[in-house]
């Protein structure tokens, strides 16, 4: 099994950079003494559904960040179907963790869902009526298009998540990078959130997740990626989401209680 | 008030009031809702040994060597700034506030050991301005304003201030959208290709060109309560950036004309002859804005937020 996931390892860095919607390579992030994320190789196969897990503080975050351009790395660069990133950008979607910003900034859920429209929209072009159509049918794949004039402070945990993933779609791209999409939010939202997201695996478009319930990984995901700041493994569920690989990268921070629950594949 | 009486003698102070309320007031609302709103405080302080340098080198207060001077001591805070957080090991907080108030003393040391007693810059200046001698004696009336050889005769204060009003919003209505998204989302902005960095700068740039063109008019007072009296109020008033940044100009126009009027006829009112400093009664009435919109605001907490 181990030489079928390097096989496959392989065959995925095989795959021309031009296919892979994400590329990055040698990725190297510090933010003081110690790296984050050290040397990471990661090859995102298109139209998959790719979950980044490890342990807390592994990097998982950072890495996305790092390929973004949000953060500065030390060393490494992400291409984007073979191209530098800064040409591409309209082809990427974004959803920064909820916690990253401030709730009760003064605006409305639908002017958030706007935001998502700015290469479109520009410095001064006027907000027209398809653009409004736009943001709202967003909304409505989300499950909010009641909420559009709420003040966003006046949203659950889930309803803001949900508000982030519309303004996401807004984008339009073809890859979608998600911080946490599932963190604290309430089980209606987890499962709105996961059929958009199958939604959008199943009209060809790639996401990729970072993703903290182990539980879930099997249902949600198709490819899985560990990484405990540098990279443990990298490929199908199937054959890489393993009792062994988990063990690499939480460093027995799991307990093999916890390891067993899951339907891993066979180590 | 006759016309005779009111263009001469008020309306220049009191449009240069506005103006530099309203340019302090729009960077404002940008600075107090990315939790940077001592920076216009910051600005205010630092600026002030900039400026009195300036002077002592020039011996003129005239704009361009004061907006030098101002931008040189800026660089210097910002380096001593990031010694001091390097060198000491402290949060950034700290640094600022030990620079900024150890170069607004060495201003003022500056201006009390040197003779500036020639013009009309000294510690009270700095602090209060000059509001209430920015007057128009070439004026007979309203006519005036359409007298070419009357208006020559305006305070070279009021076209620098209407200026860099217009400079100022210009910058905010050209950069609506990415200020608007960096302020909410800089990670967001900068995956989209905004450069945050450079944006975030250039509100400080002009925040700073606002304090320097207000702080020559009236003062350091009246800058630092206005870049966060009438934006901080105007929050409370509405959920919506775009009628927050109309509150805030309403508060801010509020307060310069009901401070000025005040200032100049309350004492009369009271009985006293003695009329108080304008900027200084313009900067308490900020401050009374924010007051009653802290305690009757409609939008004072997120009500309706679920809690988790």
């Amino acid at each position: 099994m181990l030489e079928l996931a390097r096989m496959d390892g392989l065959a995925a860095q095989a795959q021309s950079l031009e296919q892979s919607p994400l590329s990055v390579r040698g990725m190297t992030v510090s933010y003081g003494q110690k790296p984050a994320v050290f040397s990471v190789d990661m090859t995102v196969v298109e139209g998959s559904m790719t979950a980044i897990i490890g342990p807390n503080g592994a990097g998982k975050s950072t890495l996305l960040k790092a390929a973004l351009g949000v953060i500065k790395p030390l060393a490494g660069r992400a291409m984007v179907h073979g191209k530098p990133l800064n040409g591409q950008r309209h082809r990427i979607a974004y959803v920064p963790q909820r916690a990253s910003v401030d709730w009760d900034f003064p605006t409305r859920v639908i002017d958030v869902v706007l935001m998502g429209l700015y290469r479109e929209l520009g410095l001064l072009r006027r907000i027209k009526v398809v653009h409004m159509n736009k943001a709202m049918a967003c909304l409505d794949r989300v499950g909010m298009s009641d909420f559009a004039d709420r003040q966003i402070g006046q949203l659950s945990g889930g309803q803001q998540q949900r508000v982030f993933l519309a303004r996401a779609l807004a984008q339009g791209a073809d890859l979608y990078l998600l911080d946490e999409p599932f963190a604290g939010v309430d089980a209606a939202t987890e499962k709105a959130i996961i059929d958009v997201l199958k939604g959008l695996k199943a009209a060809g478009k790639t996401v990729v997740a970072v993703h903290h319930d182990l539980a879930t990984v099997r249902d949600y995901f198709d490819r899985v990626f560990l990484i405990n700041t540098r990279k443990v493994a990298e490929g199908p569920v199937e054959t890489t989401f393993t009792a062994e690989n988990l063990n690499l990268a939480y460093g027995g921070r799991l307990a093999m209680a916890q390891i067993d629950q899951l339907e891993l594949a066979a180590g | 008030m006759s016309g005779e009486e009111f263009v001469p003698l008020s309306l220049t102070p009191l449009l240069i009031g506005m103006f530099a309320a309203v340019a302090c007031a729009l960077p404002g609302n940008f600075l107090v809702l990315r939790r940077q709103a001592l920076i216009g405080d910051a600005i205010s302080h630092v600026v002030l040994p900039g400026i009195v340098v300036a002077f002592l080198v020039t011996g003129t207060i005239s704009a361009w060597p004061m907006m030098i001077g101002a931008a040189g001591a800026s660089l210097v805070a910002v380096a001593l700034i990031e010694a001091i957080r390097k060198l000491g090991k402290i949060e950034p907080g700290a640094a600022m506030g030990v620079t900024f108030t150890a170069m607004f003393a060495a201003g003022v040391l500056l201006l009390e050991q040197s003779d500036t007693s020639a013009v009309h810059l000294d510690v009270e200046h700095a602090l209060y301005g000059n509001l209430e001698s920015l007057i128009w004696l070439d004026a007979v009336g309203w006519d005036s304003l359409w007298d070419p050889v009357a208006l020559a005769g305006l305070p070279v204060e009021l076209p620098r201030i209407a200026l860099t009003l217009v400079a100022v919003i210009a910058f905010v209505w050209i950069l609506w959208r990415p200020l608007k998204l960096s302020t909410f989302d800089e990670g967001f902005a900068q995956t989209m290709g905004l450069r945050t960095g450079p944006l975030g700068l250039a509100l400080v740039v002009v925040a700073a060109i606002a304090a320097v063109a207000a702080f020559d008019a009236v003062g350091s007072i009246i800058v630092i309560a206005m870049f966060i009296c009438p934006p901080a109020a105007a929050r409370l008033m509405t959920n919506r950036l775009e009628m927050q940044i109309a509150w805030s100009v309403i508060f801010a126009i509020l307060a310069a004309v009901l401070g000025y009027v005040i200032a100049g006829y309350g004492p009369l009112w009271v009985g006293s002859d003695h009329a108080v400093s304008a900027a200084g009664m313009i900067a308490t009435i900020s401050g009374l804005i924010l007051a009653i919109a802290a305690v009757a605001a409609p939008c004072r907490t997120r009500t309706g937020a679920p809690v988790e």
